[in-house]
């Protein structure tokens, strides 16, 4: 019997080491991020535009243009991620073709980003033509999140107890009514957890509007979905290695970077809330 | 919208009308060779030569049975006997399973389910089922009780309410749920989920009635409150019970079906089941010896 003690207590012991490991190495981060940043963060970094070659002013432009990609981001993955998902959960037959289909959609989430990149280019830049823009690389995001909000969204469609769909087809439902009545409404705030940890993934990349849209620097702010556009993460990449003062600009590199931290932070949160919210409404 | 709910009112009406021509039309007819029924009643449902498969599994073989209007059939045997899966076919909810196939015929008021023109939307409203384990939507009590009219495009509030307040009373449940219509389903005890089930499919309308062990996860009083329920509904409407408890069987059915290894061993009224049946291996297992 002691044998057994003395083996759980090395086997938690390695457990709670991976835990704090884990949380130590964020940690550090958040605090290396914290302490350099704050000092950059004022009213007039979160409001005015970059100047003098980028060694003055702030990052408006960045945070409008990161705001408005990921919302064309959501408006393409959010309706076609959730309407794959609940064909493939719902609908679909068992098949080889489903099963291939599914395995596919779990490698595309391992793909690269870089190789989204270069694949909006080819597709949208240069076939559609929609020239680099915030159209070209807000639809590069959204594929590249696919694969996420679908994995995510057919999760939650997953853990909806197959008695109410049952319950729902023996009361005389069509399929698509017990979908619609009793299986999305309760698979919803968990879609949108997924979603949104998947969006705010996808406000965080770099690769993917390197190519297709994102600009060095621009002096005025996009006014329509086909003009090049400021973001956080790529500004944030031009600051720490490509900008000709890089110890100059490193207060604002982490100024930069505690912005888009924030930013996915409040997204999570956001999401979160969301859920909670949901589930709320639902019990009463 | 407005569409809907007149094609709702059609439909209501159509079913009323049906029902009404198919009584007058069985009970023209005379009642076959059944020698066994203390009263004549029209045949309900008759299955003939009727199989079902789950890929190469031979689940149900040869099935023949006739079920009289209002009467209550319960269905007995050993674990994975077929019983629920019999069942499962009347309203064709094994559709739904993937890899399955029924072959022959179940007719409902003469006409056979399994053509190829059957709607199952049509079927399943006016044949209800009550599944093992109590299944309340979260919704509120009042929601999972109007679901069933809801989908089937009621949309008169006041309609609704009138229908929902009568099937909570046909299931006798009323009382205990009159003052907590807004609560969530899953505040209410194992007994009383169930019986919101039963008023959940009693509430549009069916004229036969499935229910797949609806006890078996209840408390004895629990437990009596179902049987009760069961005796008073059998006025209006044609039961089928899957059970697990043989003295239920006894107590609540007028014919009991014995199946085993997916064959039908012997149908028949439930006091000569019990007391006197005809085939030996009926006997063992009602008897306790096996099972």
């Amino acid at each position: 019997m002691k044998k057994n003690y003395v083996s759980q207590f090395i086997g938690f012991t390695f457990l709670r080491f991976c835990v704090f490991i884990v949380i130590g190495i964020l940690l550090i981060i958040l605090w290396d991020v914290f302490s350099k940043g704050a000092c950059a963060i004022s009213w007039e970094f979160l409001t005015k535009a970059p100047t003098n070659g980028m060694t003055k002013g702030g990052i408006f432009p960045a945070i409008v243009g990161t705001f408005f990609v990921t919302v064309i981001t959501a408006a393409l993955s959010i309706p076609l991620g959730m309407g794959c998902a609940i064909f493939l959960n719902e609908y679909a037959k068992d098949t080889k073709i489903t099963r291939l289909i599914r395995m596919s959609i779990r490698n595309l989430s391992g793909v690269p980003s870089i190789v989204y990149g270069l694949f909006g280019v080819v597709l949208f830049v240069q076939i559609l033509n929609l020239s680099t823009s915030m159209l070209a690389a807000g639809m590069t995001l959204g594929l590249m999140t696919l694969p996420w909000t679908i994995t995510a969204s057919e999760e939650a469609l997953k853990s909806i107890p197959n008695s109410y769909r049952e319950g729902s087809l023996a009361l005389g439902a069509t399929k698509w009514q017990a979908i619609r009545t009793n299986v999305l409404p309760y698979s919803i705030p968990g879609m949108l957890t997924g979603v949104i940890l998947g969006l705010s993934r996808a406000a965080g990349e770099t690769a993917p509007i390197l190519f297709t849209g994102a600009a060095f620097f621009l002096p005025f702010l996009p006014k329509s979905l086909s003009d090049q556009f400021m973001a956080l993460p790529y500004h944030l990449y031009i600051m720490a290695t490509q900008h000709h003062d890089i110890e100059g600009v490193r207060p604002l590199a982490y100024g930069t970077a505690l912005v888009l931290i924030t930013f996915v932070f409040g997204m999570n949160i956001f999401s979160v809330v969301l859920r909670y919210q949901l589930r709320k409404i639902k019990k009463e | 919208m407005q569409g809907t709910a007149m094609k709702n009112e059609k439909f209501l009406n159509a079913t009323s009308i049906f029902r009404s021509q198919a009584t007058t039309q069985t009970s023209s007819k005379s009642v076959r060779g059944e020698s066994a029924s203390p009263v004549k009643k029209n045949i309900k449902i008759k299955v003939e030569s009727f199989n079902f498969y789950y890929g190469n599994t031979w689940a149900l073989k040869n099935i023949q049975i006739a079920i009289k209007e209002n009467n209550v059939v319960g269905i007995i045997g050993p674990s994975g006997c077929g019983k629920s899966t019999f069942l499962r076919c009347i309203n064709r909810m094994n559709d739904i399973i993937k890899n399955t196939r029924a072959e022959g015929f179940i007719y409902i008021d003469g006409k056979n389910i399994y053509e190829k023109d059957q709607d199952v939307v049509t079927l399943r409203r006016d044949v209800g089922m009550v599944f093992q384990k109590s299944n309340p939507f979260p919704k509120s009590v009042f929601e999972n009780v109007a679901y069933g009219l809801r989908i089937n495009g009621v949309k008169d509030q006041r309609v609704i309410a009138q229908k929902v307040e009568k099937s909570l009373k046909d299931a006798a449940i009323w009382d205990e749920v009159k003052d907590r219509l807004s609560d969530s389903p899953f505040s209410l005890s194992g007994g009383q989920q169930q019986r919101l089930c039963i008023a959940r499919a009693l509430a549009i309308e069916p004229r036969i009635l499935l229910l797949d062990e609806p006890a078996s996860a209840l408390d004895p009083i629990a437990t009596s409150k179902v049987e009760e329920l069961i005796h008073q509904l059998k006025k209006e409407y044609t039961i089928i019970i899957v059970t697990h408890n043989m003295q239920q069987a006894a107590r609540v059915s007028d014919f009991s079906a014995f199946f085993m290894m997916g064959e039908l061993i012997e149908y028949d009224a439930t006091s000569k089941i019990f007391t006197n049946p005809s085939n030996k291996i009926t006997e063992d297992y009602v008897t306790g010896r096996f099972g």
